[in-house]
């Protein structure tokens, strides 16, 4: 099974992203055979939509579970007929997260932002 | 800008951030101008209809159109994905997936589809209301929440506005300095900023300020809420060389007739004064410029 997640560099001890649309990069990990791609995420740079972006590159990776620390509204709409379930990361390590995520310890995220929460036009900040 | 009389001049007041008195001054300014025009930018949510409660002779749906997928023609080459600059469009499970509230509505996926498998339809963002009060027009844009950008609202309601004829317009502009700001000023003869006479107020200050020098628009500043003690903003103006066109006290009568939705200048003589006397300097401004551009 493939799990992607979003990290801060190209490695297994990197970080976890605080973000998923604007990651810098996803690890995208098999479990099975234990192989590691990294890939660089190509919506970071977006104006608007980062989030539809990246769940897009996730799915076409044929990705069946994400683990991030959070997720907004668009992206689960591409991810979730997607076929992709969203796990919430709870350390913040890779490796930590990996083995929680196969002893079954990562539970599916609850909390989804609204969709478009930072693009050109500033979400709804600015006010 | 040469061809422009005082009469017709466009006025639009901005500011960096929400509540520093873009619509008292606006509101104001087009009240005691008498013939005037008022335009309600701030389309997320347009407040000047409440002291204006003009009555209202017309209004008009203002729809963008939005790309539609028949699943029929298209054979998943995701040209279309690729190219939505807004990340709009998804490939999932085989089909193209619009993100409505994503589009720009460019039109740029129609054109490129080479199975035609793309089509537009028109979807309703908002409002314009237009109504009098006395003998100033006020122009209300209304945007549906939810929706992306209030521009196409903007764009047709400053269209209808200078279409209507030459009195003074005063464009009460939404908070900060993003496009929806500079779809405001875009035709304005001179603007107005707003500004609080705090540290914060200064950065939003500076924020406007940047714009209207990068846009080439003359501009003048309001310093609002001001007390008897040192105020940044008024330091920043004077560091920077930028006309202070009138200062605005922070006073209880004002504040309250402001949250009982009454226009100060209709109501008092003290604030009619100071607003004729406002818009006097505004007109000065403006004569300036048509003349140092002619």
């Amino acid at each position: 099974m493939k799990i992607a997640m979003p990290v801060n560099d190209k490695s297994m001890k990197a970080s976890i992203s605080d973000t998923f649309g604007r990651t810098q990069f996803f690890l995208i990990y098999n479990t099975e055979s234990k192989d590691c791609l990294y890939v660089d995420n190509s919506a970071a740079a977006s104006q608007g939509g980062a989030g539809i972006k990246a769940a897009q590159l996730v799915i076409d990776h044929k990705v069946e579970a994400l683990l991030t620390p959070q997720c907004g509204e668009n992206a689960v709409k591409v991810l979730q007929p997607g076929g992709v379930r969203i796990y919430k990361t709870t350390y913040i390590s890779v490796m930590d997260n990996i083995v929680a995520f196969s002893k079954g310890e990562l539970a599916l995220i609850d909390h989804i932002y609204g969709g478009g929460q930072g693009g050109f036009h500033g979400g709804h900040g600015g006010r | 800008m040469a061809d422009t009389e005082v009469g017709n001049m466009r006025v639009a007041v901005l500011s960096g951030k929400g509540g520093t008195g873009k619509t008292l001054v606006s509101v104001n300014l087009a009240a005691v101008a008498g013939d005037s025009v008022y335009v309600d930018c701030d389309v997320e949510e347009p407040n000047g209809h409440l002291f204006f409660r003009p009555k209202v002779f017309g209004s008009e749906q203002v729809m963008v159109k939005i790309p539609v997928v028949d699943a029929t023609r298209c054979t998943g080459c995701r040209g279309c994905v690729d190219f939505c600059k807004f990340n709009a469009l998804a490939y999932i499970q085989e089909q193209v997936v619009v993100f409505d509230e994503m589009c720009h509505s460019c039109g740029g996926c129609v054109l490129l589809c080479p199975e035609h498998a793309l089509t537009e339809r028109e979807k309703i963002i908002g409002e314009i209301q237009y109504g009098f009060s006395r003998e100033t027009m006020v122009a209300t844009g209304i945007l549906n929440p939810g929706e992306a950008s209030g521009i196409p609202i903007i764009k047709k309601m400053l269209a209808y506005a200078k279409a209507v004829g030459d009195a003074p317009m005063f464009i009460d502009c939404p908070p900060g300095s993003a496009c929806i700001v500079m779809e405001s000023i875009q035709d304005a003869d001179y603007c107005i900023l707003v500004a609080e006479p705090t540290l914060f107020g200064v950065h939003n200050l500076a924020m406007v300020y940047e714009l209207v020098d990068l846009f080439k628009k003359p501009y003048g500043v309001v310093l609002n809420k001001c007390l008897s003690e040192e105020n940044p903003a008024e330091i920043f103006c004077r560091q920077q060389g930028i006309k202070i066109l009138g200062s605005i006290p922070f006073d209880a009568e004002l504040g309250t007739m402001n949250s009982n939705a009454c226009i100060a200048a209709r109501e008092s003589l003290v604030y009619r004064e100071m607003f004729s006397s406002l818009l006097q300097t505004v007109l000065g401004e403006v004569r300036n410029e048509t003349i140092a551009d002619s």
